[in-house]
């Protein structure tokens, strides 16, 4: 395990929760959730299956609606009321099924649905070339033709297509949910590079895992859901693998967590 | 971007490969490289428009050494090209629809029902040409906008609800025409398009310009994309494309220029009308699929609807939209057969009408599974249909086999099309 880089947490967080519930019907999924993601750090969003993490990053993604509680972008206040509020304010979500068009190529995945056109003509040049710099700016070496069908790409060639595309659109927060958990050792190697490279480039960066390896490997600060509650937003040097593990399963590790009262509570 | 640059120790390359970046950009730019990239591609089960030529080549030979007298000849060349014009535009139609993974089993009667209301309109109403034939494209939109909106709105199986209005259209014919009746088609002007043709001089205008403006385009692309350093074929390809496309223009003009006349008092010559309609719309719906965020948009529903949805795309709308530009083109199918038949019965647009259709875009290389396909492979696909009917007619085979043959055929595309998909899967293409 390589000593992640620490980062002082000044300025203000691209994105902080304060606050959120949500419920669907009578059941309670986000209790009170904060959250802070700052601008060239990586953020792991950890917990264990059914602890929120999905709903939280739809939250974000304007897919669902938060009950109550404050969402500051860059310090203001927003509310995303749909997946095109998020993405005007530069939030993009890379989902774990990525929704690629495998009939499609990599310039025209990259830029579906929101191409860029001469007149009605789409400007497949302008188009290919833009898609060919981002690559290049995160270093993709992996892919051999910016042309080539998505369905041709291994799962790693797959995610990279996914992340440079939510890079290409300036964005300021990446939300990536589970993005190696499909891959083999190699393939996971080069997403977390490029997982790095996103925050280095001053992208505020999301990363939902499973694997306390990768999440020790690139993250910044770590971020724990126990049963919808958020139990830990701290610098990772500040924690380690057996906390977080701790923190996930019983909500608490020492002196971080949530207070015993709550986990009593919700932890029948 | 060169390979020097790389971290050495960091980067585990995933193959063997150089991993210099995009090296197939460049690899692509000799000729042997397409040619190899070509054969990757059939390989790999992307058969492109290789069936249809094939279909059309064995074919012609086929029924030239059974009929050598009747089959290749002016006359029936010409013949078998109107045949084709109206299975190709609705096959076009059905292109659009069976990119998005759906079907549209009532083309085949709303182009009935369409050419039924123009004829009725001309011959009881006196409504002039133009005007009828605009009401029945208008009809036909129409038609598609209730389909489309059943089946992106209501979210019913689009086979179900077109299943459900290939029968309830066929009412709708058989009413506007009444029992039994049949529907003369009397104006020069809608009786030409498939029975009239241009004059020589303006044929061979006609392929010249079309030739012309290929190689431009072709040419354009080219130096554009090489100027930019961009993906780009070869020279020696792009010029290859356009020489046999010239030939085959060239050829197909020459024919068709052609004094086909049995009664040697009389000179028939010429392009027929329907062919320079296929040809246009042809263009036109090219440039729909390949150069718009339209067409991109119904690659982009028919290969992953969901990640379309993600994208902001309006699926609703896409959906709707096809469905609509599908039955306004089945509409003008169906002039373009009420044109040549110079009538319309209530069994118009009935019968084997959808199942050429379909075949046409399917054997020209439309996959039935969405997501893959080109408008030029209705015409492709409706030449090989229209071979097949036109040869078959000639060899005078029983009606019944007729019907098996053509079955026959349309599953053959179909496996070739499912076969091809499974062979995709399984070299990851």
């Amino acid at each position: 395990m390589s000593a992640p880089t620490v980062r002082p947490d000044d300025g203000t967080p691209t994105l902080e929760l304060r606050g959120v519930n949500k419920s669907f019907g009578a059941i309670q999924v986000l209790h009170d959730v904060h959250l802070k993601a700052y601008p060239g750090q990586v953020t792991a969003l950890v917990g264990d299956n059914g602890a929120g993490k999905s709903t939280l990053i739809k939250s974000i993604a304007g897919i669902h609606a938060i009950d109550s509680g404050e969402v500051l972008f860059e310090g203001k206040p927003v509310s995303i009321s749909g997946p095109r509020d998020a993405a005007e304010l530069g939030i993009e979500i890379v989902y774990q099924d990525l929704a690629l068009c495998d009939n499609l190529d990599v310039v025209q995945n990259m830029f579906l649905g929101r191409e860029r056109h001469t007149g009605v003509l789409l400007d497949e040049n302008s188009m290919e070339i833009a898609a060919r710099d981002t690559l290049a700016r995160l270093s993709v070496r992996t892919l051999k033709s910016v042309r080539q069908p998505v369905s041709s790409l291994s799962g790693g060639q797959r995610q990279t297509v996914a992340i440079a595309k939510a890079v290409l659109w300036e964005s300021k927060l990446v939300v990536l949910d589970e993005p190696t958990a499909a891959l083999g050792v190699a393939q996971t190697r080069q997403v977390l590079d490029l997982v790095r490279r996103l925050a280095d480039t001053g992208h505020s960066v999301v990363f939902i895992s499973h694997n306390m390896i990768d999440v020790f490997e690139v993250a910044d600060r770590v971020a724990a859901l126990y049963l919808g509650r958020m139990a830990a937003d701290v610098p990772i040097a500040e924690v380690d693998r057996t906390r977080v593990v701790e923190l996930i399963t019983a909500g608490r590790s020492g002196d971080l967590g949530i207070a015993p009262a709550a986990v009593a509570e919700v932890g029948v | 971007m060169s390979s020097a640059v790389q971290p050495a120790a960091k980067d585990v390359p995933e193959t063997p490969a150089p991993q210099s970046g995009f090296e197939g950009d460049t690899a692509a730019t000799t000729f042997g490289g397409v040619v190899r990239g070509y054969v990757d591609k059939v390989r790999g089960g992307d058969l492109g428009a290789l069936p249809a030529v094939a279909g059309i080549v064995v074919l012609s030979i086929l029924f030239t050494a059974l009929r050598p007298n009747t089959f290749p000849t002016a006359l029936n060349i010409t013949n078998l090209f109107v045949q084709a014009a109206p299975i190709s535009l609705l096959a076009m139609g059905l292109v659009f629809v069976l990119l998005l993974g759906e079907i549209d089993l009532s083309a085949g009667v709303v182009s009935g029902v369409c050419a039924a209301v123009m004829a009725v309109a001309m011959a009881r109403h006196d409504v002039p040409w133009y005007l009828a034939v605009l009401l029945a494209i208008v009809i036909g939109a129409v038609i598609g906008l209730v389909t489309g909106l059943l089946v992106s709105i209501v979210r019913i199986p689009s086979f179900v609800v077109t299943l459900a209005l290939f029968l309830g259209y066929q009412g709708v014919t058989l009413k506007l025409i009444g029992q039994g009746g049949t529907v003369p088609v009397r104006d020069e002007r809608v009786v030409g398009i498939a029975n009239n043709s241009m004059s020589v001089t303006w044929g061979w205008i006609l392929a010249i310009a079309v030739v012309v403006l290929f190689a431009a385009l072709q040419l354009n692309r080219w130096r554009s994309q090489r100027a930019k350093g961009l993906v780009s074929q070869p020279l020696l390809v792009v010029v290859a494309r356009i020489v046999l496309i010239a030939v085959i223009t060239i050829a197909v003009a020459s024919v068709l220029n052609v004094n086909r006349a049995l009664n040697p008092n009389f000179t028939i010559a010429g392009i027929p009308y329907a062919i320079p309609l296929v040809i246009a719309l042809l263009l036109i719906l090219t440039f729909v699929l390949g150069k718009t965020s339209f067409g991109r948009h119904v690659y982009a529903v028919g290969g992953n609807a969901e990640a379309a949805r993600r994208a902001g795309i309006n699926v609703v709308r896409i959906r709707v939209l096809v469905f609509l530009l599908s039955t306004a083109l089945a509409a003008i199918s169906g002039i373009v057969a009420a044109s040549r038949l110079s009538s319309v019965d209530p069994s118009s647009g009935g019968g084997n009408t959808l199942l050429y259709a379909v075949g046409a875009a399917v054997i020209g290389g439309t996959s039935l599974f969405g997501g893959r396909g080109r408008v030029r492979d209705a015409v492709l696909g409706g030449l090989v249909i229209a071979i097949i009917a036109n040869g078959l007619g000639l060899l005078g085979v029983a009606a019944y086999l007729n019907f098996i043959i053509t079955g026959i055929v349309l599953l053959l595309a179909a496996s070739v099309d499912a076969l091809a998909r499974r062979r995709a899967a399984a070299t990851g293409r």
